[in-house]
């Protein structure tokens, strides 16, 4: 049976209570806001019982200006048989960015939690392995959060009035 | 029909003004023997048989193939054959960006080649950091290894890099044979942690 988006959105509604779920609909693919502490257990649900077993990306994104949910992190699932997509956004504040671990549940989250780590400085609670992958190890910050400029901090051979900044 | 443009007045091939001889260096000749400076003799040895190790991370390398391919043909600057081993070379090319990450790598690869030893850096990428000014790329690769000559272009046309190869065969044929243990070289190699 080929579960469609409304059902699903029924079902996650009934078992967690409309209250706490926000859904968007943005194209055909169903999005889901959850507290975070429900992360894991949404996506246990759908791995669970309606075969998502597939994690396409897992990623965050700043929001500077949404005070107490600064970091939104970002899962997108799939069921690869009957061709459903779903995505989930958790938002976390940025003084406290703990947020449980997928790896149990999908080996592919291992790289892309500490991916996300790098990058955003995501605490995921349970990671085995959670330290830089891509960047130097000596970085002391997180380079896409947007307090960071883009250009590297480091230089001082670039006069702002040549390069139009 | 498009008018054929091309080749139609083609030059007379004159073999005596478009090949390009070595100069003897200064020195004394006589009947059946020449005299000169032993250093002249080695720079003109070094300079005529370079063997680049090419570090290729990205774009420019593309360029350098084609400077290696038969149209451009370094190999007519006395540069034939390519060595992958730094042991064996005398000439690093670094083309292309190069991450923080990578400057680890670049730095133990120009430790490992043996004295004397040239860096050629090609493009905006490797001189400066060109267009990537970002956290993760590092801002010219003269901030770990001493660079001899900078080919600016991004990237340079294959053109450029001959002529970098030149400039750098410029200075392989004037440098003196003991620049190396001088107070200036050993300074240079002093800022960049370098014995
Ligand atoms: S200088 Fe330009 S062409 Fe060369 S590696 Fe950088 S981006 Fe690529």
């Amino acid at each position: 049976m080929v579960i469609t988006n409304d059902e699903l959105q029924k079902q996650l509604e009934e078992k967690f209570g409309a209250d706490i779920l926000t859904f968007v609909k943005p194209s055909d693919r169903l999005s889901c806001i959850a507290p975070k502490s429900y992360n894991l257990k949404i996506l246990q649900l759908l791995f669970d019982h309606y075969n998502f077993k597939f994690l396409n990306d897992l990623t965050a994104v700043h929001y500077p200006d949404n005070i107490g949910g600064e970091l939104a992190v970002v899962y997108h699932i799939s069921n690869l048989q009957d061709k459903v997509y779903f995505r989930l956004t958790v938002f976390t504040s940025i003084g406290e960015p703990d947020v449980f671990t997928a790896t149990q549940l999908f080996s592919a989250a291992n790289w892309m939690e500490r991916e996300t780590y790098d990058f955003f400085g995501v605490q995921f609670i349970g990671h085995p392995n959670l330290k830089r992958i891509l960047n130097v190890e000596e970085m002391t910050y997180y380079p896409m959060r947007k307090e960071y400029p883009l250009e590297d901090q480091t230089r001082k051979d670039k006069d702002d009035q040549m390069f139009g900044r | 029909m498009r008018p054929v443009r091309f080749n139609i007045n083609k030059k007379p091939v004159n073999l005596t003004d478009s090949v390009m001889m070595a100069d003897m260096p200064p020195g004394h000749s006589g009947e059946g023997f020449f005299a000169t400076q032993l250093s002249h003799v080695v720079g003109l040895a070094r300079k005529n048989s370079i063997w680049p190790l090419p570090f290729a991370t990205s774009c420019c390398g593309i360029e350098f193939m084609a400077t290696m391919a038969s149209h451009y043909d370094l190999a007519r600057f006395g540069s034939e054959r390519l060595g992958f081993s730094p042991r064996q070379c005398d000439l690093l090319m670094v083309m292309g960006t190069i991450s923080k990450k990578m400057a680890p790598v670049l730095k133990q690869v120009y430790l490992q080649m043996a004295e004397p030893r040239w860096v050629l850096s090609v493009g905006a990428c490797a001189s400066s950091g060109g267009i990537f000014d970002t956290y993760s790329v590092l801002q010219g690769i003269d901030q770990v290894i001493p660079v001899d000559v900078y080919v600016p272009g991004c990237p340079p046309r294959p053109e450029g890099i001959i002529d970098g190869i030149l400039k750098i065969q410029n200075i392989i044929q004037n440098e003196d044979v003991r620049r190396r243990s001088s107070p200036v070289y050993q300074k240079l190699m002093q800022e960049y942690n370098i014995q």
